[in-house]
């Protein structure tokens, strides 16, 4: 018996949340005021609910089928899972799509899906989902495809005049991986999809004398992979995302903490998922993108290449360069007050705006809601000097989380 | 001297208000800024209108407007103060020249609920006369305190985006309808409004508030500062919400203190889906137990056996068997 549209959400939802990604920011601002359509799109992205494993739900995330000829030992929907299947026509996904959006669940679609017939035939069907909501049903709202990697280049150009934001998952950190746990996917293919979508992306948005710029993917493309899985070292993981940002200019890389799935494979690990990892490494992520760090001096020193998991990796690098402290937050420049572990960027703006005025002591830096405790050991300031603190042998003592007593087993 | 408002977030009320009092330089000390609507105080003698603490007549949502059945919601003309109005010109005397930077501040700090706020956003007027970069002493405890209540002011208006949820009207016309109930924790249905109008463009709706009301209908958003109703509307498709909200969830990931912070308790309440929260998170370790537990089957889908059987990657046709 055919399911109902209820339980094929069912299906089609669960099969989609190892997909880490729900951003729904960063795109062009639009809206429906001059169209009389329906969406807008203003610039940050809207988290519509949490989940309790608290993650945002921005986006519809679902899957158009959870078949798949595919067999990616990692994957829930690989083609020898038992797991339940079903299908969404392509009016069903645009149905729900716009029913949600109108009673304000969501930003827009995350569309991805299990390969079926062949690569062109599901990229297409995707396309068409995206297509008629942009264009039949004059939607505004956000929309990101997850693109087949091996589906034609025309196709994929198609996608862009439509999608917000295209991915490519890499899946797995290394080519060794991939080729092991997704025998039918190819690195080298993967990359040559996210290199000629890149090229598309810059001809694109170069200005032209003679037509206006189309509207091509304007929140760029992003990827995912999947951690703990195989036994890769973060500072492979992290080398290996320095290399697709710079290569691919890419807007995001998410890592995903292997989750066990229903019915896994035999070959993978069914523990918890490394969530603790899996945070440390984002952090290691966001100190590359908006802190100035170099994913080498990130990981430089590190046992095994792996980021600590009891401290986060900034505190990590002011314990290891503690020469570069105190540092002198009525003098210092921008690029090392970022380096000042319990300082954000917001924090270190304020900063520089405030100390215009006058010099400012710790309790300035309290009224700016800085942890005074965290900070302390690594800055001067008006009326203090930690001195002594920097050098102290149990400094990192004083950061690192209190041991756990055992229990007993 | 005692400054009665209304105070339900309307910005010009109190610039209104302040701008007389700065031309008349009262210092900030000397003001009691009183909240809601009681009888006239500064304007006593600058005006003999009326007291403008009145509240304006009731509009019911008439039938006329296709807004007639299921929507108990009353809306309002702006809020009048014909006592200000009448005796305040822009260009009355002593212009007052603030930075711009003051009147987004500003904007944001008077739809706060604090009753304190009149009290700070004046002194910081005042201020600003003689003290030309206070804005920029960001670590000063005025501008601090103020900057806390525009952060106030915007995430619960950031809040509202998130947590408001239409829920469908009947159909009378060509144009369908939704109504949906939110209480947010500032005055900022006015300040949030349009958003929601740039955004659903293409259909009537009403957000209904205890701080006010917004209404759309294709051509002009009214908004209204007085406090609505809560209707009692059911819309299938909340079902179908809380069939993602289930699925999308990923027990082997709790982190309830995680969706708390994002999703304070207090909003739960107009939240379709929050219903479910207490029943996920109880559930979620045994359903991870169950799945380790649960060995990998041995046994494999018929399709896999055919695909395996034939030669990839020129995959067959068929597609399972849905």
């Amino acid at each position: 018996m055919k399911k109902s549209l209820r339980e094929r959400l069912a299906v089609l939802s669960d099969a989609a949340k190892y997909d880490a990604s729900c951003a729904s920011s960063g795109t062009s601002k639009r809206d429906s005021s001059k169209s009389g359509g329906l969406g807008s799109t203003e610039g940050s992205g809207i988290c519509h609910a949490y989940a309790p494993d608290g993650r945002c739900i921005s986006l519809l995330k679902i899957l158009m089928t959870n078949f798949c000829i595919y067999d990616c030992a990692y994957c829930i929907n690989r083609s020898s899972s038992n797991v339940e299947r079903a299908r969404f026509t392509p009016e069903e996904v645009v149905w729900l799509t716009l029913e949600f959006y109108r009673r304000n669940y969501i930003e827009g679609l995350f569309l991805s899906s299990g390969i079926i017939r062949d690569s062109d035939y599901t990229m297409e069907q995707m396309v068409r989902i995206a297509r008629d909501l942009r264009v039949k049903h004059n939607f505004r709202g956000y929309i990101h495809l997850k693109t087949i990697p091996e589906a034609s280049a025309k196709l994929i150009e198609e996608a862009g005049l439509f999608a917000d934001r295209l991915s490519i998952n890499v899946e797995l950190p290394t080519d060794a991986g991939v080729e092991k746990f997704a025998p039918q996917k190819h690195p080298a293919n993967i990359r040559r999809s996210m290199g000629a979508l890149k090229i598309k992306i810059d001809e694109l948005s170069e200005p032209t004398h003679t037509k206006r710029r189309k509207r091509f993917v304007p929140a760029g493309q992003s990827t995912q992979m999947i951690i703990g899985a195989e036994p890769t070292s973060d500072a492979t993981i992290l080398k290996s995302s320095a290399g697709l940002y710079s290569n691919f200019s890419l807007r995001r890389v998410y890592y995903s903490a292997f989750s066990p799935i229903p019915d896994a494979s035999k070959i993978l690990p069914l523990t918890k998922p490394p969530l603790v990892r899996e945070h440390r490494l984002y952090q290691a992520d966001w100190l590359y993108r908006f802190y100035g760090f170099g994913m080498d001096e990130i990981t430089a020193g590190k046992v095994d290449g792996m980021l600590e998991l009891n401290i986060d990796p900034k505190l990590s690098w002011a314990l290891s360069n503690r020469d570069r402290f105190p540092v002198d937050i009525n003098r210092a420049d921008k690029e090392m007050l970022l380096r000042v572990p319990g300082f954000g960027v917001k924090t270190v703006m304020s900063i520089l705006m405030a100390r215009k005025h006058r010099r400012l002591g710790l309790d300035d830096l309290g009224r700016l809601k800085v942890s005074i405790k965290k900070v302390k050991a690594f800055i001067e300031a008006a009326g203090w000097t930690p001195v002594s603190l920097i050098d102290r042998g149990d400094l990192r003592d004083m950061f690192a989380p209190p041991p756990e007593q055992l229990v007993l087993l | 001297m005692k400054i009665e408002l209304r105070a339900r977030g309307e910005f010009t009320e109190w610039r209104d208000a302040a701008r007389e009092a700065l031309c008349a330089g009262v210092p900030p000390r000397d003001i009691d800024w009183n909240a809601q609507g009681g009888e006239h105080g500064l304007f006593d003698d600058l005006s003999p209108s009326p007291p403008w603490g009145i509240a304006p007549a009731k509009v019911q949502l008439s039938p006329a407007m296709g807004w007639g059945e299921g929507a108990s919601v009353s809306v309002l003309g702006p809020p009048p103060h014909p006592a200000l109005r009448a005796t305040l010109s822009p260009k009355g005397r002593g212009e007052i020249r603030v930075p711009p930077a003051f009147l987004t501040l500003a904007e944001a700090v008077i739809c706060h609920s604090d009753p304190a706020r009149f009290d700070l956003a004046y002194r910081l007027l005042w201020r600003l006369q003689t003290e030309k970069h206070l804005l920029g002493d960001v670590s000063g405890p005025d501008i601090v305190r103020a900057h806390a209540m525009q952060k106030s002011v915007g995430r619960d208006s950031h809040k509202m985006k998130a947590f408001v949820r239409f829920k469908e009207l009947p159909e009378t016309g060509d144009r369908r309808r939704f109504i949906a109930w939110f209480e947010p924790e500032h005055f900022i249905v006015a300040r949030v409004a349009p958003f929601f109008q740039r955004r659903f463009t293409d259909m009537d709706w009403i957000i209904a508030t205890p701080k006010g009301s917004a209404v759309w209908d294709g051509d002009t958003l009214r908004t209204s500062d007085e406090a609505a109703e809560k209707p009692e509307i059911v819309d299938d498709t909340d079902d179908l919400w809380r069939t993602y909200f289930a699925h999308i969830f990923n027990p082997a990931r709790l982190k309830v203190k995680m969706m708390q912070s994002e999703m304070p308790k207090k909003y739960w309440k107009n939240l379709p889906e929050a219903e479910l929260i207490p029943d996920l998170i109880r559930d979620a370790e045994q359903r991870v137990r169950d799945m380790a537990e649960r060995e990998a089957s041995n046994s494999m889908p018929k399709f896999h056996a055919a695909l395996q059987r034939r030669s990839f990657p020129s995959p067959p046709r068929g597609e399972g068997g849905a």
